[in-house]
Parts: C-alpha cells; sequence; structure tokens
C-alpha cells in the first residue's frame, strides 16, 4: 500500500501526498506548481486548451500521449511522465519542432489555444508517421481555435511531424523509461485525503474486493465522464476505486471466436483490434471525443456509464456482445441488450463491476454497419447512433440486429423493426415497410442535438443507407466519403 | 493547400488611386505576431496566469435561475456565514450605480435590483478565500422569487409591442410603387441564429485596491475606458480613481466589448468593499449564460425585379432579439440595415428595423456587428429570385451589384466611390473555375441520388467606420529613450487580431529603425485616456494613424536636430535603416536620440487621430458613415448527404480586399479565421433555450464551433494583389477584423444549392444555422414539393 503519486514532472521526480485524489492535474498545475502555460478552456474536456501529455515506459522506450489536464484526477500521473508547454523549450531555449512551426505558420493569433495545440502536435510528432489530412484531424480535433481557422495549424502539424522523432526527448526515451520504471512498484494506491478515499488496486482480486467493501464507490476508468462530475457538478465523491492499475483489465484479445475487450481498456487501446474486424466501428470510433478522450475513456466505462447516447452500446448491441459481469468471486454473462435497465441504470448488482466485453467475431457473409449523426462531425455527441448488423441467406434476412442510441432513455434494440425484416427478402419494400416500425418503435426526445422529428427521420434514413450500402454497386456514393478519399 | 502568392496583376489600377511609398521597410512584411513565440511557449502572461497578491480573494455571482422573475425577498444569511467569506454584495451594496450599460445603452443593472429579466442575470457577489469557498456559498441562498412569464420569441415581442429601442426606417426611393409595378415580385422570410463568442480565454477581471479609492483593473476587454468610466461610476469616485490595464485577450470577437464591464465592476466593487485583491474569472457555463451573443434576426422581404432579375424595389422588415436590455443594439440593428443591401444596388428601397425586447441575456456585438446578419437578407433575396427565374444565382448576384458611376447610391444616401466588386467576382469566378465547376456539379447531381452536391459565390462589401461618429478618434503615447529604442502606447487592445505588431511596424516604419527596437505594451487608461474600444475592425486604421502622428512629431523634432548637426535642411533628413542620413552624412538613430536630449528636445509625444470625411443623420440615416468599404468574395463547394442531412465543405476559393496590407501573414490569418467563424455561425454553431428560457447550450459539448476537420482540405485563399485603398488610411490598408466573417455566407448558399438539387423548381427554404437537421429538413420540403 503506498499512499503517495509519484510522477516525473518534465525531468524532474515529484511526490504528491495530502492532496485530494479528485483534484485535477489543471488545478494542481495552475496552483501549487505554478505552471500556468497551460489553460482551462472549458472544464470538460472538449476545448484542448489544457492538453498536456502523458508518457509511459514501453518496449522500445516511451510511449507520449496527449490528454485533457482539466478532468484528469491527480493520481493518474502516478508512474508516468507529464509533460507540459512549459518542457518543451531546449536547454537553450530554442522552440522546440512543433512550436518552431506553429510560430512560422502564423498558427498562433490570440494563443490561448496555443499551448493545448502544441501539446497535442508534440504528441503526433512523437507518433513519427507523417500525417495524411484524416491522421492531423484525428489527433487535433480536440484542440479548438476560435482565431485561425486551423488551416495554419494543419500545414504546420504537416511540416513539423513529417518526419523520425529526433527531438531531446526522443534521444532520451531510453532513460526517461528506465527512470520511469524505477518508480512503478505492484503496491495498490490509497489516498485518503480531503475527505476522498482513493484506492487503485492492482490485480482484478482486489478490485473487486475493494467494490464489494465499497459498494458505493465511484469506479473511475478515464474519468472522462467522472471527471466533470467533479469540475462541472461539484459533486463530492467520497469513495473511488480507480481500475487503470488493474493488471490485464485493460487487455483486449481474441480467443474462442470472441474479441474480448477488458473494460479497463481506452478506445485507442481496441481501435486497431476493432479495425481488423468492423472497419466501419473503428471510422465511428475515431469520431468519439478526441484523441485526449481516446486515450482515457474506456469502451468498458461508455458501457457502465449507460449513457442513451454513448456511441459503442448501438454497436455492441447489434453485435450481440456479451458483458462479464463481476461481483466477489463469481462471474456472470449477461447480453448487452439486458443490460440497459432505464435512463443511467443498469443490470449491475451492489458490489458488481463490469470485467469485459465479448463480442463474436463476425461470421462469413455478415455485414455491419455503424453510423454517428452529430452536428459536427467531429468531437460531438450523437443526434442519433445506428448500428446494423444483417446476415442474408438466398437474399432473405436470416438475421438482422439493429441498436440505437439517442432514440430512447437507453441504448436500445429495435426488436420490432428487426422481426418485420427477419425471415424476408432483403428488398427495398420490405425496409421502407420496416421503416414505418421503426418509427412506431420509438419515441424520440426533443433536446439541444436534435428534435425528435429529426431524430425519427434520421434512424428511418439511417435503415435506408444501410440497405442501399448492402444493395447498390460501389460507384454509389451513399454516405459522404471518408477524408482520404474526398477530392 | 493555402497559398500566398498572387494571382497576376490583370489590370492597372486606376491612377486616381493613389498608391503607397513602394519603399518601405517594415510596413507591408509578413512578420509574425509579437507574441507568437512566447504563446507557443505558455510564456505569454493572461489575467489568470499574472501571480497573484497574497490577499486575493475569489469571486463567484449568484445567477438567475429564471428567465423573468420578481424577487421577493432573499435571505443571504447562510452565505454570509459560509466558510472562507470575506463579503457579499447586492444592488443595495453599490455605492455609486449600479449599471454599466454602456453610454448608449444603459440598463444592465450589476446586481438585479428586485426583479430579474433573463436566466443567468446577476443578483448577488461574494468574495471568499477561494473560489470553491465562494461558489459553495453563493449556493446557500434562499431567494424567493415570483416566476413571471418570460417574453422568449419575436412574435411574443412584436406582438406586446416589446421593444429596447425605437423602430427604426431606412429609405430611398419609392418602394411600394416600384414593388407594385414590378414584373416579377417575391415574398419570403429567412430566421438566423445568433452566435456565441466563445473566444478561449473567458471574461475575468483583477481588481486590486489602491490609496485614495483608487483602484487598478486588469480586465480582459476591448474597452479599457468604458471599463474605467463605469467602475469609477460605480464605485462612486472620479474616473482619474480608477485605471484599467489590458495586455492581451485570449480571443473578443466583440464579445469583450461591452460584456467585460460587468465582471470588473463585480471585481472592483468587492475589492473596495473588502479592501484586498479580487479576482472574478468566469467558467466557461457562467460565461456563456451570463455573458451577450449576437443577435438572432428574422428578415421578412418583399421584392420586385425585372425578367433579367434586376431588383426594382425592395422592402424590408428587420427584427431581431436584443435580449433584456438595449447594450449596443441601437448601433448593431443599424449596421444591419446599413448593409441590407450587401454589394447590390436597390433602386428603391424601405428597410424597417424591430428591436425586440426578450427575456434574454443582452445580445450584444460580435464581429460583424448586425452586418452579416443585413447581408443575409439580401443573400436570401438572391437566390430566391435566381430559383423563381432558373437562372444560376451568380448571373442574378452579377446583375444587381453596384455600378461604379450610376446605380451606385445605398439605401442611406452614401455614393459608393470605390466599388470592386465587379473586377472581383469576375477575377474569382475565373479563378475558382466557376463555370466549368457548376456543370461538372449539375452532371454529378444527375448521376447521384443521394449525395448532392451545390456551389455557391457570395459578395462582402462591408463599410468601415464606427457608425457612431464620435468613435472615430484615438490617441498614441510615443517615447524614444536616449539609447534609441521606442516603446509604444496607443489606446486599442490586442485580443490575437495582430494590432499590436502592425501598429509597431508602423512606428518601426516611420523612425525608419528595425521592429525589434520598438516595445509593445499593455493598453492602459494611464497612457492614453478616451479611448473607443477596439472594435468595428477600426483598431489599425485609427491606432495606426495615431502612433503615426505621435512618432512624426518626435521624428521632426528630431530632423531639425539632426539638420543642425548635418548642415542641411530638417526636410533633407532621411530616417531609414537604423540611421538618420542627410548632408551627406550620416548617424545612428540612437545617437541621434542621445544628442537630441542633450540639446533639451523632448523624445516623447502623444498622436492624435480623427478620420476624416464622416457625416450622419442618425435620425433620417442619411450620410456618409463610412470612410471606405472593404470588400471580399468566396466560393464554396458542398456536398449533402440527403439521409441526414450531414455534410462536408469540398472547396473553398477565396479573394479578399485589404488595400496594400500593413502585414500580410496578420491579414491572412484574419480572412482564414473571419471565414471559419462566420461558416461556423451559419452552420453547427446552434444556441438553443428552453421552454422556460434557460440556454442549454452553454459549454463546447453542446455548442459546437468549427473543429479541424470543418476546414476544406481544398482551401485557396488570397489577398487581393490589386487591392487599394483610394482613401488615405494608415499606408493605404484597409480595416480587416470583420469583413471576413462574411464570406461565411457561401457556404450556407452553397448547400442552399445542394438543397435545392434535390427537387425541381420552387423556392428553398432553409434558416440559419443549417444544422445538418435543417438542411435534412429543408430537403424534406424541397421533395415533398415536387
Amino acid at each position: 500500500m503506498r499512499d503517495t503519486i509519484r510522477f516525473l514532472l518534465g525531468d524532474e521526480v515529484r511526490s504528491i501526498s495530502s492532496v485530494s485524489p479528485t483534484r485535477t492535474v489543471l488545478e494542481w498545475l495552475r496552483g501549487e506548481a505554478r505552471a500556468r502555460g497551460t489553460k482551462e478552456g472549458c472544464a470538460e474536456g472538449d476545448c484542448g486548451a489544457c492538453t498536456v501529455v502523458l508518457g509511459e515506459a514501453s518496449d522500445e522506450g516511451m510511449v507520449w500521449r496527449a490528454v485533457n489536464a482539466c478532468i484528469l484526477f491527480l493520481p493518474a500521473l502516478d508512474g508516468r511522465q507529464l509533460l507540459t508547454v512549459e518542457h518543451l523549450r531546449g536547454a537553450d531555449g530554442a522552440l522546440h519542432p512543433v512550436q518552431q512551426a506553429m510560430v512560422a505558420h502564423h498558427g498562433s493569433q490570440c494563443g490561448f489555444c496555443t499551448p493545448g495545440f502544441v501539446m497535442s502536435l508534440f504528441a503526433l510528432y512523437h507518433a513519427g508517421t507523417a500525417p495524411n489530412r484524416r491522421a492531423a484531424n484525428e489527433a487535433l480535433a480536440g484542440n479548438l481555435c476560435r482565431c485561425t481557422g486551423y488551416r495554419p495549424i494543419l500545414d504546420a502539424a504537416r511540416e513539423a511531424c513529417a518526419g523520425v522523432p529526433a527531438d531531446r526527448f526522443a534521444a532520451s526515451a531510453l532513460e526517461i523509461a528506465a527512470r520511469l520504471r524505477g518508480l512503478a512498484d505492484p503496491e495498490p494506491l490509497e489516498i485518503v485525503a480531503e475527505g476522498v478515499r482513493f484506492v487503485a488496486p492492482r490485480t482484478v482480486a482486489q478490485l473487486a474486493d475493494a467494490v464489494l467493501a465499497h459498494p458505493d464507490a465511484t469506479i473511475l476508468a478515464g474519468g472522462t465522464d467522472v471527471g466533470l462530475w467533479v469540475t462541472k457538478q461539484h459533486r463530492a465523491l467520497p469513495t473511488v476505486i480507480a481500475v487503470e492499475r488493474v493488471a490485464d483489465f485493460a487487455r483486449v484479445e481474441e480467443r474462442g471466436g470472441v474479441l474480448r475487450i477488458g473494460a479497463g481498456a481506452t478506445y485507442e487501446d481496441a481501435l486497431a483490434a476493432i479495425e481488423r474486424h468492423w472497419p466501419d466501428f473503428a471510422r465511428m470510433t475515431r469520431r468519439i471525443g478526441s484523441r485526449q478522450i481516446r486515450n482515457r475513456g474506456t469502451i468498458g466505462g461508455n458501457v457502465a456509464n449507460a449513457s442513451p447516447i454513448g456511441d459503442t452500446p448501438p454497436a455492441l448491441l447489434a453485435l450481440d456482445a456479451t458483458l462479464v459481469l463481476r461481483r466477489g468471486a463469481a462471474q456472470r454473462r449477461l447480453p448487452a441488450a439486458e443490460f440497459f435497465l432505464g435512463y443511467r441504470k443498469t443490470a449491475l448488482a451492489a458490489g458488481e463491476f463490469l470485467e469485459a466485453i465479448e463480442v463474436p467475431l463476425p461470421a462469413a457473409g455478415e455485414t455491419f454497419a455503424i453510423y454517428k449523426v452529430s452536428k459536427r462531425f467531429e468531437q460531438d455527441i450523437s443526434a442519433v447512433c445506428g448500428a446494423f448488423r444483417l446476415r442474408l441467406h438466398d437474399g432473405n434476412v436470416a438475421d438482422i440486429r439493429i441498436g440505437f442510441g439517442g432514440m430512447a432513455a437507453i441504448p436500445k434494440r429495435a426488436t420490432a423493426t428487426e422481426a418485420a425484416l427477419r425471415g424476408r427478402p432483403w428488398t427495398r419494400e420490405n425496409v421502407t415497410a420496416a421503416m414505418a416500425v421503426l418509427s412506431d418503435e420509438f419515441a424520440p426526445l426533443t433536446d439541444m442535438r436534435a428534435s425528435a422529428a429529426y431524430r425519427a427521420r434520421v434512424a428511418r434514413n439511417l435503415l435506408l443507407r444501410f440497405w442501399l450500402e448492402t444493395t447498390s454497386s460501389a460507384a454509389t456514393l451513399v454516405r459522404l466519403p471518408e477524408w482520404e478519399s474526398a477530392a | 493547400m493555402n497559398i500566398l502568392t498572387p494571382p497576376a496583376a490583370e489590370n492597372e489600377t486606376p491612377a486616381s488611386v493613389p498608391l503607397r511609398a513602394a519603399t518601405l521597410r517594415v510596413v507591408g512584411q509578413p512578420i509574425e505576431h509579437d507574441s507568437a513565440r512566447k504563446q507557443v511557449g505558455g510564456e505569454a502572461v493572461y489575467i489568470d496566469d499574472m501571480p497573484e497578491p497574497c490577499d486575493l480573494l475569489h469571486a463567484f455571482v449568484h445567477l438567475s435561475p429564471h428567465a423573468h422573475a420578481r424577487i421577493r425577498s432573499m435571505d443571504l444569511s447562510a452565505v454570509r456565514a459560509s466558510p472562507g467569506v470575506v463579503a457579499v454584495m447586492t444592488a443595495a451594496d453599490v455605492p455609486g450605480v449600479n449599471d454599466v450599460g454602456p453610454s448608449r445603452g444603459p440598463g444592465d443593472p450589476i446586481f438585479a435590483d428586485g426583479l430579474v429579466e433573463y436566466a443567468g442575470q446577476s443578483i448577488f457577489g461574494v468574495a471568499a478565500d477561494s473560489i470553491a469557498h465562494a461558489r459553495l456559498a453563493a449556493e446557500r441562498a434562499v431567494i424567493d422569487f415570483e416566476v413571471l412569464p418570460p417574453v422568449m420569441t419575436i412574435d411574443e415581442a412584436m406582438a406586446q409591442e416589446n421593444f429596447v429601442l425605437p423602430t427604426q426606417t431606412m429609405r430611398r426611393g419609392d418602394a411600394a410603387a416600384a414593388l407594385a409595378e414590378a414584373a416579377h415580385r417575391l415574398r419570403g422570410r429567412i430566421e438566423i441564429g445568433g452566435q456565441d463568442h466563445f473566444y478561449l480565454e473567458g471574461q475575468i477581471a483583477l481588481a486590486v485596491p489602491g490609496e485614495d479609492n483608487g483602484m487598478h483593473v486588469y480586465s480582459s476587454t476591448q474597452h479599457p475606458t468604458e471599463v474605467q468610466h463605469l467602475v469609477a461610476r460605480a464605485l462612486k469616485v472620479p474616473d482619474h480613481a480608477v485605471v484599467c490595464e489590458t495586455r492581451r485577450m485570449g480571443g473578443g470577437f466583440g464579445g469583450k466589448e461591452s460584456q467585460a464591464s460587468l465582471i470588473a465592476a463585480i471585481a472592483a466593487l468587492l475589492a473596495a468593499r473588502t479592501r484586498r485583491p479580487v479576482k472574478y474569472r468566469l467558467d466557461r457555463d457562467d460565461d456563456m449564460k451570463m455573458t451577450g451573443k449576437r443577435h438572432d434576426f428574422r428578415i421578412d422581404w418583399d421584392v420586385g425585379f425585372d425578367g433579367d432579375g434586376r431588383i426594382e424595389g425592395i422592402d424590408f422588415v428587420l427584427a431581431s432579439r436584443c435580449g433584456y436590455s438595449a447594450d449596443l443594439s441601437a448601433a448593431i440593428n443599424d449596421r444591419a440595415m446599413f448593409h441590407a443591401d450587401n454589394a447590390y444596388y436597390l433602386p428603391h428601397v424601405n428597410i424597417v428595423s424591430y428591436r425586440c425586447k426578450t427575456n434574454m441575456v443582452s445580445a450584444t456585438a460580435f464581429r460583424g456587428f448586425g452586418g452579416p446578419q443585413g447581408m443575409m437578407g439580401i443573400e436570401a433575396v438572391m437566390d430566391a429570385i435566381a430559383r423563381h427565374l432558373r437562372l444560376d444565382p451568380l448571373t442574378v448576384r452579377r446583375r444587381n451589384l453596384y455600378g461604379k458611376t450610376d446605380r451606385n447610391v445605398t439605401p442611406y444616401h452614401m455614393v459608393v466611390e470605390d466599388n470592386v466588386m465587379p473586377e472581383m467576382f469576375a477575377e474569382l469566378a475565373r479563378t475558382s473555375d466557376y463555370a466549368r465547376r457548376r456543370r461538372e456539379i449539375a452532371a454529378f447531381n444527375t448521376r447521384n441520388d443521394w449525395v448532392k452536391r451545390g456551389i455557391a459565390m457570395t459578395p462582402v462589401k462591408f463599410g468601415i467606420s464606427f457608425t457612431f461618429t464620435q468613435m472615430n478618434q484615438a490617441g498614441a503615447l510615443v517615447h524614444v529613450y536616449t539609447d534609441g529604442s521606442v516603446q509604444l502606447n496607443h489606446g486599442g487592445t490586442e485580443m490575437g487580431q495582430g494590432l499590436f505588431v502592425k501598429v509597431a511596424q508602423v512606428v518601426a516604419e516611420e523612425f525608419g529603425i528595425p521592429l525589434d527596437r520598438v516595445k509593445i505594451t499593455a493598453t492602459t487608461t494611464e497612457k492614453v485616456p478616451n479611448t473607443s474600444p477596439t472594435a468595428a475592425s477600426s483598431g489599425s486604421d485609427l491606432n495606426g494613424k495615431a502612433a503615426q502622428a505621435a512618432a512624426r512629431t518626435i521624428r521632426d523634432r528630431m530632423a531639425r536636430v539632426a539638420a543642425k548637426e548635418f548642415g542641411c535642411a530638417p526636410g533633407d533628413v532621411v530616417f531609414r535603416d537604423g540611421q538618420a542620413r542627410g548632408g551627406g552624412r550620416a548617424m545612428t538613430f540612437a545617437a541621434l536620440a542621445k544628442l537630441a536630449h542633450s540639446v533639451r528636445v523632448s523624445l516623447s509625444s502623444t498622436g492624435y487621430y480623427a478620420t476624416p470625411k464622416l457625416h450622419y443623420d442618425t435620425t433620417m440615416h442619411r450620410g456618409r458613415p463610412f470612410f471606405y468599404f472593404a470588400y471580399g468574395a468566396s466560393v464554396s463547394e458542398v456536398e449533402v448527404d440527403t439521409l441526414t442531412g450531414e455534410y462536408r465543405l469540398r472547396r473553398v476559393d477565396i479573394l479578399h480586399d485589404v488595400g496594400q496590407s500593413l502585414n500580410p501573414a496578420i491579414d491572412l490569418g484574419q480572412i482564414e479565421g473571419g471565414f471559419v467563424q462566420g461558416m461556423g455561425w451559419l452552420t453547427s454553431e446552434e444556441l438553443w433555450w428552453d421552454s422556460a428560457g434557460r440556454l442549454r447550450t452553454h459549454a463546447p459539448s453542446t455548442y459546437k464551433i468549427p473543429a479541424v476537420g470543418d476546414v476544406p482540405e481544398d482551401f485557396r485563399v488570397s489577398i487581393w494583389q490589386r487591392g487599394r485603398n483610394r482613401e488615405n488610411a494608415i499606408y493605404r490598408s484597409k480595416a480587416v477584423g470583420e469583413p471576413p466573417l462574411m464570406l461565411g455566407i457561401s457556404v450556407f448558399h452553397a448547400l442552399r444549392d445542394a438543397v435545392a438539387a434535390c427537387g425541381t423548381g420552387g423556392q428553398v427554404e432553409l434558416d440559419a444555422p443549417a444544422t445538418p437537421e435543417r438542411v435534412l429538413m429543408a430537403i424534406a420540403r424541397r421533395q415533398e414539393a415536387a
């Protein structure tokens, strides 16, 4: 058991104890650390002005990832390196290549978003892959700029991030990694300060015990939603159990015909495996939040949180995923469709938690598509998200699964629509008839994201879009092309 | 992807338009923003980054949860007893005037006095030892409200004749007669949503009390003088007791013109009460709930035109939601009327403008200041005429452009003397390959049932000057030190737009010294008093001229000293490359400064400028409100998913006139950034109030400004190389802050064009912002009409 957070702030080892474990890294930086280069723009992980980089030791050296400091609790720093905009200049004061490119391309006007962009660019620089436009968009969609119109920042990204990383961080990566390994130990972290009890177990058994012992605890994964409970709702979280240090909890593996996604796996952790089997699911996943959010947010959290507008539940519903739930030593398996009971209400019993998600790998001849519809293409919450999985036999619908987000108080399967299609020829007429069933099956709400009428119309049209995509020639444009293929 | 390279010059500029000297060293260079290196290093200091005084208090304000309510009683005892609380202030505790409305629009209480008129209105303020304590305390108030029905819509306000300001009419000719006689006549309506500024740095002020009732206010404001005056009035002290200082803002866009005063006043009141420094920083949600936004408008139009689509008579009824108070709504709605013509000649025109009072935060200045909304009306008319006559909208737009020697009088009776729109349209149509792309899009739309493309080219003609003539003045203060270094101060504020570097370029040019010899300093009411806001795109025009005047005064004095030394006439002394030269001799600028000081010649001067030629009758709406016009044009091409209404911008071409640029790198940044902000206003940025009158889009999770992926891959932006300013503006440049925002209108019209391709004939009904929802519903109407 350890009650001190140990990490590298730049090159310097820092220890933090007796500070509330739900204090954000941003507050700590701007307050106690007196490092005010990092800015607060929204305190909800949507604008990126607070972007910092977390470094972790890897087999090859270091991996640096951009995250939002405004919703990152301090214990997330433990065993990692925290880099902020202040760390980038060289010892002689020279600008880092990404900073230099931002100046050269006039990518900073008012400058308030600039430190965040610089840190996102730093992470992109260390990805070491010359980004095409889509990759640049993905790396920067979580940083809002109100002045430049982004073009100069994109140009800076392409210029500065085109080659093999060659800065002093790359040069000392192995050394930094060794220092981080020196900070590591197998001990759980347990901090009690300012009225918050924080526990970070290291094994699933410890986690199960902790959750059983504190059934009212807040279970914290990436904190991309729980962080806002603190920064926006100013809620006190008396007990927090963090899962990110639990060994193997973030593992993503294929076995026995399923893709098993550990509940602690972030979107980015799971992306490659998802991409292999469901390219459309991966395309949609890249639009969830931003790179900063996907570096922290977990699919498990997206499910357990049970938001009606989470974007992975519709996919998991359509893919017939099974949720592995655990209470103490006992495990049970539940179809995803039986997990969501009501608005933010789940089948989890007291003391129980989500351990993993098992998604059956696609059978031959199966088609899957998922469509996220929002006001803004990137980094927006869905008005409607619709997922479709189809198996045809001799032109008839052998099976179809449809999951929707944004259409009800829970992520919901369109069972009546499925029934209207199952066993029938996969024709425009039958699809049109099923669209009418879909209208009757859901009574969506009007809110700031969309009207009920729009949601209903889009949901119907997404079914039509799915039919068109499964039946039209490749030359027919049914939805807007991806960035790479855009003229 | 983007090009600074100019298209080849086409025609000679008319001899009547003077050019500036070709020998400039600093002015006209693409020099980086003066703070760029500090900003990329995180070293640029914003107010919240300043070292905090040790006894600093933090303010938090209790906001009204109701859009309209009477306060029956307020029990703040639990607030006062809450941990860490040092002071609590209500309307009754304000020693001076409890109002921060701008001078031309009072009526914005600092703390609500018995009545709340919008959800988010300030009711009382708390100062405590931490922001968490202040917030916690503010939540402990017990307030008994009598909730009243709110007026939320234009219809409700019009029915109740609920206005913040009197209705205005602008007219020329006889619109009614022209409409009656026209061969064709159409009527329509367009609704145009508002816009939150979403500056990345929220509103903030730090007030530090001093001796003799003094107050030093660091404010993120575009208008330090107004903050000074309103704080003094609230504190009941003379203006001279208050200093307002602003080094930089993290974005302004008009949102910190009048709105910063409330924040500064609350900080100053609590600081005066406690005799301790007080910081008041709004978090994003409070900022968006509490402070004003762009006015939304409803425009009804009735147009008569001939068979070629030329307008003969037009009648506009503009109605805007001004929110609960007048604020700057008079000038903003006036500017909407001034731009109801955009770049088009309206032979007979009648414009009526209603300024509706609604129970919302008071709408305020936002880049364009009503102009963009006015333009959206006439551009909808152009589109409607074209659909009606089955002409390309570009054809109709070109036919209606102002003439050069005739058809050149605006609805406010000002002759357009500098019209370059026909040339710019011709050039952009050619360089953007409009005609070929129009044909290709038609072919694409024939082949594709589910994805449709659209294209539109729209003009911008934007009047430059404050329409309230008195505000067109500026001051500057320049010091030359004996080592030849120069300190520059002026009344303009830096919000990222590059004003400081531009004005410094002017001063460096005048002294013939390198730019790094000119030190830029924070704007402060101590150095230059009684300034106008940095607004109306006027920053460089006004402050550049004032600083130039100050520099020239000193330079002339130095020239006389040098002339004596060199044995030549003062007029023969040339300042260039860090030297003064004359009579075959030279000395460094530094040596000359030292010499001037030794012979007791002052090396400090103020400078002053007042824009010439302006006159305007604000009751008859006639005169010359503008010194000149800035012009631009853009072509946008979009692709729309007809099943969901989602869309993508495929390509944008922009040609923009900045006269002869002071700094093309800075100007390009204004053009691109303005375009994207205008596009956001008309596409994804939607303000949404619930039925109780509460804004529900008050954070970036719900309010969507453009993100990086919304910018087209194919984005071709050019500063018009033939751009000139026939008026004697600073180094013959043109203002560039606001005009590019309206280039975004081409995106909206490209979307209309794509919607039009979803049906045959009839009109397109699409309001702004054109969210995917509005686009899909417009497509549905179009398909159902077919």
